[in-house]
């Protein structure tokens, strides 16, 4: 199916700055899934509140805008009441890990078959650039003019902690790279995260004099590099991309069927 | 199977934001801003169909139009 039958064209030009990258985010999604040949009647996107959330009024498929920081709560109602479709869950850093922190960690820890995309642009946008639990330690803000103090969460340590099954990390540079780990988020049977680094030129790169939006996607190029290689060694400080870990765990709908039917007295 | 041979780059102009990202990361340099800040295509012959512009776009503004596709 052509990727124009995928988004509600009539919401076009979308609302993000020049340069967002939380387009690039949506344009891999979509080839995403339309590499896996899925339709779009299987799908339910679920977002919260945020620039990035408002990719799921861009989107064709089925899909619910929900309030901030709790789309993993509304995607799990969905998920254990029609536990045959696909949910896509896109969230912001600080949809998912501020005023989400604590459905995040759950959802992560009950490995509900949800698909959660964290696009982490360090800041929070739509509200005009106050620091995020991403921000991280010397960054500037709105709300941190003389730089930032708290330091951040790794999203990939804090989803292997709560126990998500599948935890990947790429960035809008590595577009290649995120269409794959979305297909094998989607395709995986647990609760997967792939954290994308997706760049606001509007607020996080003009606060921190990062230029350009292409200038902040070098900047990814450059201080990525993928797990375990050689430049990680001999480079600590740069972030790692991949796939961190990839396992099979007992699932949440599955797990609940059984319990029915042990409450109906066919378990035991 | 033969190269991809490019039939055309089709540009939406009422979606192109003019962010520049598709003129940075084109490995053969193909393309360019205009004077009203949106994509043109200066150098099509040097195009090698990577489609990394199309992927990259955050606007969902260009595609890579290869010649074979009408044969599918
Ligand atoms: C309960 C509640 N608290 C606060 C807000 C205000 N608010 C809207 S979006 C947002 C943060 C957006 O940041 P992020 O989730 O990182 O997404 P981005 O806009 O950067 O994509 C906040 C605090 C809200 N809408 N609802
Ligand atoms: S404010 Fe930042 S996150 Fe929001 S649309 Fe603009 S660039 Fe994107």
């Amino acid at each position: 199916m052509p990727v124009r039958d995928y988004i509600r064209e009539r919401f076009f030009p979308h609302l993000w700055c020049p340069g967002c990258g939380h387009g690039i985010v949506m344009n891999a999604l979509i080839r995403a899934v339309e590499s896996l040949g899925l339709s779009k009647n299987e799908i339910v996107m679920v977002s919260g509140i945020g620039c990035s959330a408002r990719i799921s009024g861009y989107l064709d498929f089925h899909t619910l805008h929900t309030i901030h920081g709790r789309a993993l709560a509304f995607a799990t109602g969905v998920k254990l009441g029609l536990p045959g479709l696909n949910i896509l869950v896109p969230m912001g850093d600080g949809d998912a890990l501020a005023i989400g922190g604590n459905h995040f960690i759950h959802a992560a820890r009950r490995n509900i078959e949800i698909t959660a995309i964290i696009m982490n642009n360090r800041i929070y946008g739509m509200t005009g650039g106050q620091f995020s639990p991403l921000s991280g330690y010397g960054t500037r803000a709105t709300t941190a003019p003389y730089t930032n103090i708290d330091h951040a969460f790794d999203v990939v340590t804090l989803s292997l902690a709560a126990g998500a099954t599948f935890v990947a990390r790429t960035t809008t540079y590595h577009v290649q790279q995120m269409i794959d780990f979305f297909k094998k988020a989607i395709l995986h049977e647990g609760f997967s995260v792939v954290e994308v680094l997706s760049q606001c030129p509007t607020y996080f790169g003009r606060k921190n004099k990062m230029g350009s939006a292409a200038e902040m996607m070098a900047y990814f190029r450059d201080h990525t590099t993928p797990i375990g290689s050689k430049a990680k060694k001999e480079n600590p400080d740069l972030i790692e991309r991949g796939i961190f870990v990839h396992k099979e765990l007992p699932e949440y709908c599955r797990e609940y069927d059984k319990v029915i039917e042990r409450a109906m007295g066919k378990g035991k | 199977m033969a190269k991809p041979k490019l039939k055309e780059h089709r540009i939406r102009m009422d979606w192109c934001k003019g962010c520049g990202i598709c003129v940075a990361f084109c490995p053969k340099s193909v393309l360019e801003l205009d004077a009203q800040d949106k994509v043109s295509v200066a150098r099509a012959e040097d195009c090698i169909c990577c489609r990394l512009c199309e992927l990259r776009c955050p606007d969902m503004a260009i595609e890579v139009v290869v010649e074979q596709e009408g044969l599918q």
